[in-house]
């Protein structure tokens, strides 16, 4: 399946992505609005980490046996067979962390302002492409098929 | 091929799921003594306290054993297994044959003798859907609920009914709470949280009798002190259910033995989940890991070995999430043992406590800031030597990018 | 000294309105102008750091930001301007000299844009490169004085060596070092997939480039860092650099701390130390010490690569030309006076040397005069901004034309003059890592690709126009050009009628 991969190299660490994963996972949709009226402060899934020398931006890599999936104890973690996409229903969602857990990654984000559930990465289904591959400043962020 | 399973909860979900990934045409067939479609156990909780609905309750949709082709015999319990004639006895008689069978029929609630505890009407154990939907018909805004036992299913217990009635008491003897995943410094936050809403504790002490015969009026304390009671929640700990299997020949200490593939030892017997002693793959001991997550990778463990498929299962060790009124707790591994270093870190109600052993990180404790917790489970699972990471543990931005360029690169591209 | 007589060049502008407070343009900003303050959840700036470069407003995901010249002004003064004035507190603080990079920014005159391009009407008429062949390309390299075939038409002449350019561009010279690597990948990969050159500029080839080789300029310069034979065989042609336009006449220097293990390696230099480039060749004070180096690297080379002497254009270009033509050099090129560097002078760099159009036309026509001409082929840079230019050069009498300005504005330059710092936050003119990682050569390559791509369809468009499908048969067509508000010696030196006659 089609996934982003991160690019340590050319990764600058500026923190455009998790800019435009809110605005994409917002009510909104308004990047100014989004950050500073809109209730609750829409999260961002990505976690950006920083280093002497490299960076990267890591989000939930879709696992084909995800184990926030198996772990999850609501049956609101799925993995879609068709497209592979690792979803959580908000509304059955619980916030229990169980995932949080269980995810090796650690790309699960707590949304405890949305009511406590768990925000993952969702490639931006709604919008086609995810938007932090298509605002990465330095193609550090990829999406493709390396299957 | 016909498949029997024995239980219809998370363990049998994973069986279920697991077969069908290797065989689409076999027969599945699912007893159990609970009348439910498969419910999320520890919702029970959240069902009380209004958060999560009915409908919502459900593990998996309602089309789930129609589109896996399972046969369901809800509400029927089995009482016998007959490990020689490869068949299942119901309790209205019937019998159904297997060619393998999985034995994941969870625990009960242990009852300790107290001084008056009979089956009193407004006694329950907090396992079961059924007993919440008990509990429901009785809870209003001035029911007066005592729990006893503030071990997980307790405090749950505790946190699902406080916001819908009138008082909660807890009455637990030891001196913190969930002091089985918990030491005194990630007990007491737990417990000024549960305070704040309105959760009564009474420590270190414990109930010596109640009143009366029909109802239990009250609860009253080794020193003393009395507790009116509506609801008596009984939640000082668990017991798998082991006899129809023992009986049948299969081996068990408290609960049944299993090896890495979810054996017993008897062929073609299978077990998983809360009944089980599984390898705790962190220190290779068996033990009792009665987990929701565990529980369903042990079912799907089964399902692979039975259907002799090959499966990626790294085994499971103590892992659990849990949360009260809004803070958050993972554990995992083990607490405590020997030659064993402990870092912790953390203010303000919030605390960090891993435990290393070797190098290895074989345990860890982090309430409030639970946040990337599954990077630490990966180093447990994994056994990464923390000496080849770039960042300490307790560095407050731990992340991958401790993990050594190779191995980073890897992760990230994974 | 803590008065400061001069104030900020610059005003940061954030509209507090649409800052989201991302700090962004604090992570993007090696100047530091910018930081979020955490007493009062506010974006604060310290313009007194800013330098203008529009990396802070190019990623701001709100535009939120401006950067204005500061408006503050002294009292009118046609003599005493502003920038006079200032200048003068610089070096009554500092004791310096003023340092830019770029190239000049003084008013002179542009004659690019005092001159106008013809086009066919009726007679002649205009071609259309979309439906027709159209010829871009050109051969670089001393031309013999008559052709001679066999009796099948197979050539019996001995052809000196040539460098074939698919359009008539080749990135100028700059060095690793003064540029970062990614900048010159980006180059060399550009130049190769275009089928144009590169030019290693005085800082060596490291290894990795050496892929690079059939589009690679080797240049050898007063410091000779970096040359070893295998260096000298490493490309397709080699240029001697005499001078360069932004700063006829100096040396160059090379700071210590842009010197780093890969630099240092490509140079031939210690790690950390200053690589100081003469302003002169120690060995070459005569036309005659000139030929001997040319020969010498002929000799190098087995006479299978052009050599090129580079020099800025000055007074005297035009006799300087025929020295160096006569003294054996298979390509002159010639740097006007706005031609960029990543350091220099600010005085030299603004008050020395000529415009390139101006010395191109005069050494172009000294040459024919001599009967020189075909000896040598001319490349001409000193800022080509755009197709016009190049289609105005060859007019003139050029060959080809270098571009490195133009090609570092492709790759994201913002034109801010500040290189010699080593803090470009486009990841160009610097060697540090955090810096030099902001620049993806493969976003870059690809800026590079479309930039020259869309110039060579416009010199095809322009060509057409005049009715002329090879950019060969413009070479020193000065009937196509018009000067426009030029005076008579202009429009005599430049060889070219005003519009209108």
């Amino acid at each position: 399946m089609k996934k982003v991969y991160a690019d340590e190299k050319w990764c600058l660490g500026c923190g455009l992505c998790n800019v435009y994963c809110r605005t994409c996972h917002s009510e909104t949709n308004d990047i100014v609005k989004a950050h500073n009226f809109e209730e609750p402060r829409p999260k961002s899934r990505l976690h950006v980490e920083t280093g002497e020398k490299v960076n990267f931006a890591l989000q939930c890599r879709h696992c084909d046996d995800p184990k926030c999936v198996t772990a999850c104890i609501t049956g609101a973690m799925q993995k879609d067979p068709d497209t592979g996409l690792v979803t959580n229903d908000t509304d059955r969602c619980v916030g229990c962390w169980t995932c949080v857990l269980a995810c090796p990654f650690g790309a699960i984000v707590r949304d405890e302002d949305a009511g406590k559930v768990a925000a993952k990465c969702d490639l931006c289904v709604k919008s086609g492409e995810p938007e932090c591959v298509k605002h990465c400043p330095n193609n550090a962020l990829k999406f493709e098929d390396r299957e | 091929m016909n498949y029997v399973i024995i239980g219809n909860s998370a363990a049998a979900v994973g069986c279920i799921e697991g077969l069908r990934k290797n065989d689409t045409k076999a027969s599945i067939t699912v007893i159990s003594d609970e009348v439910h479609h498969v419910y999320s156990r520890p919702l029970i909780s959240y069902y009380l306290a209004g958060t999560v609905t009915h409908e919502n309750m459900v593990y998996r949709k309602a089309d789930f054993y129609e589109k896996m082709n399972v046969k369901t015999m809800l509400g029927s319990k089995a009482t016998a297994i007959d490990a020689k004639k490869k068949a299942v006895t119901l309790e209205n008689g019937e019998t159904v044959g297997y060619d393998k069978l999985l034995i994941a029929t969870g625990s009960s609630a242990f009852v300790p003798p107290i001084d008056g505890l009979d089956k009193q009407n407004n006694v329950f154990t907090f396992l079961k859907y059924d007993s919440a939907l008990d509990i429901e018909k009785l809870i209003d805004k001035d029911a007066k609920v005592v729990i006893v036992g503030a071990g997980l299913i307790g405090l749950k217990a505790a946190e699902g009914l406080a916001p819908v009635s009138g008082s909660v008491h807890v009455v637990e003897m030891a001196d913190r709470v969930l002091p089985m995943i918990l030491d005194e410094q990630g007990a007491a936050p737990v417990q000024a949280k549960m305070q704040e809403n309105g959760v009564t504790f009474h420590l270190g002490i414990t109930a010596q009798k109640v009143v009366d015969k029909d109802r239990v009026e009250k609860v009253v304390l080794k020193d003393g002190t009395e507790i009116a009671c509506d609801v008596l929640v009984m939640a000082v700990g668990v017991r798998p259910n082991v006899a129809e299997a023992m009986a049948a020949g299969v081996k068990a200490n408290r609960g049944i033995l299993v090896d890495e593939n979810m054996r017993t030892n008897v062929d073609d017997i299978y077990a998983a989940g809360d009944v089980t002693e599984a390898v705790d793959v962190t220190t290779g001991e068996h033990k009792i890991m009665a987990l929701w997550p565990n529980a369903y990778l042990q079912g799907r463990a089964a399902a692979y070995d039975m259907c002799s498929a090959e499966h990626d299962f790294d085994g499971v060790f103590p892992m659990n999430a849990v949360g009260f009124f809004g803070l958050p707790i993972i554990t995992a591994g083990v607490q405590d043992g020997e030659d064993m270093q402990v870092l912790s870190t953390g203010e303000n109600g919030e605390s960090k406590r891993f435990i290393v052993k070797d190098d290895i990180l074989v345990g860890m404790i982090l309430v409030g800031d639970v946040d990337r917790a599954g990077i630490y489970t990966y180093l447990m699972s994994e056994k990464i030597p923390l000496s080849t990471l770039t960042k300490k543990l307790t560095d407050d931005d731990f992340g991958l990018m401790a993990f050594e360029e190779e191995q980073r690169n890897e992760r990230l591209s994974s | 000294m803590s008065l400061q007589l001069g104030w900020p060049d610059y005003m940061v502008i954030r509209d507090e309105n649409r800052c989201i407070k991302c700090e962004v343009c604090a992570k993007q900003c090696a100047n530091e102008v910018h930081k979020l303050d955490s007493d009062y959840d506010k974006m604060m700036a310290d313009e007194s750091k800013c330098v203008n470069c529009h990396r802070c407003v190019a990623l701001c995901p709100t535009r939120a930001l401006k950067i204005k010249v500061n408006d503050l002004e002294f009292k009118p003064n046609a003599n005493w301007t502003g920038s006079a004035i200032k200048e003068i507190y610089k070096q009554a603080s500092s004791g310096g000299v003023l340092l830019s990079g770029m190239g000049n920014t003084k008013p002179y005159p542009v004659y690019w844009d005092k001159m106008l391009i013809n086009a066919s009407q009726v007679t002649n008429p205009s071609i259309d490169p979309l439906r027709e062949p159209m010829e871009t390309s050109v051969l670089l390299g001393r031309k013999p004085e008559k052709l001679e075939f066999d009796k099948d038409g197979k050539l019996k002449t001995k052809m000196p060596p040539q460098v074939k350019l698919d359009v008539p561009v080749m990135f100028s010279a700059m060095s690793f070092g003064s540029i970062s690597k990614n900048a010159h990948e980006a180059l060399a990969r550009a130049a190769t997939d275009l089928n144009i050159m590169y030019n290693t500029g005085e800082g060596g080839l490291a290894k990795e480039f050496y892929q690079y080789g059939p589009n690679t300029i080797v240049q050898i310069a007063s410091g000779r860092f970096g040359v070893h034979p295998e260096y000298l065989n490493a490309g397709a042609m080699l240029e001697i650099k005499i001078g360069q336009g932004a700063k006829p006449g100096i040396g160059g220097h090379l700071p210590g701390e842009k010197v780093g293990e890969a630099v240092s390696k490509a140079r031939m230099i210690p790690r950390g130390s200053d690589a100081i480039s003469p302003a002169p060749h120690h060995d070459i004070y005569s036309i005659e010490d000139l030929r001997q180096l040319i020969y010498s690297l002929k000799e190098a080379t087995n006479y299978t690569k052009p050599v090129s002497v580079k020099i800025a254009a000055v007074h005297n270009s035009p006799a300087i030309a025929s020295g160096i033509a006569r003294a054996g050099a298979d390509i002159i090129a010639i740097d006007g006076f706005r031609g960029g560097t990543g350091a220099a002078p600010s005085r030299v760099r603004d008050n020395v040397g000529i415009p390139i159009e101006l010395a191109l036309a005069a050494v172009d026509q000294r040459l024919r005069e001599e009967s020189i001409r075909n000896d040598v082929s001319l490349v001409v840079g000193g800022s080509i901004r755009n197709s016009a230019d190049i289609v105005k050069a060859i007019a003139l009498g050029a060959d080809a034309c270098y571009i490195a300005s133009s090609a570092l504005i492709a790759v994201g330059c913002h034109m801010c003059q500040n290189c010699y710092t080593g803090k470009c936050n486009w990841g160009i003119a610097t060697q540090r890592d955090d810096l030099v990682k902001r620049l993806n050569p493969d976003i870059a390559y690809e800026r590079l690709m479309n930039l020259i791509t869309a110039w060579k369809h416009e010199i095809e468009e322009l060509l057409g126009g005049m009715g002329i499908n090879a950019i060969e048969s413009l070479r020193g067509n000065r009937l196509m050009l018009r000067g426009i508000g030029l005076n008579q010696k202009e429009l005599d030196i430049l060889g070219i009628q005003h519009a209108g006659e």
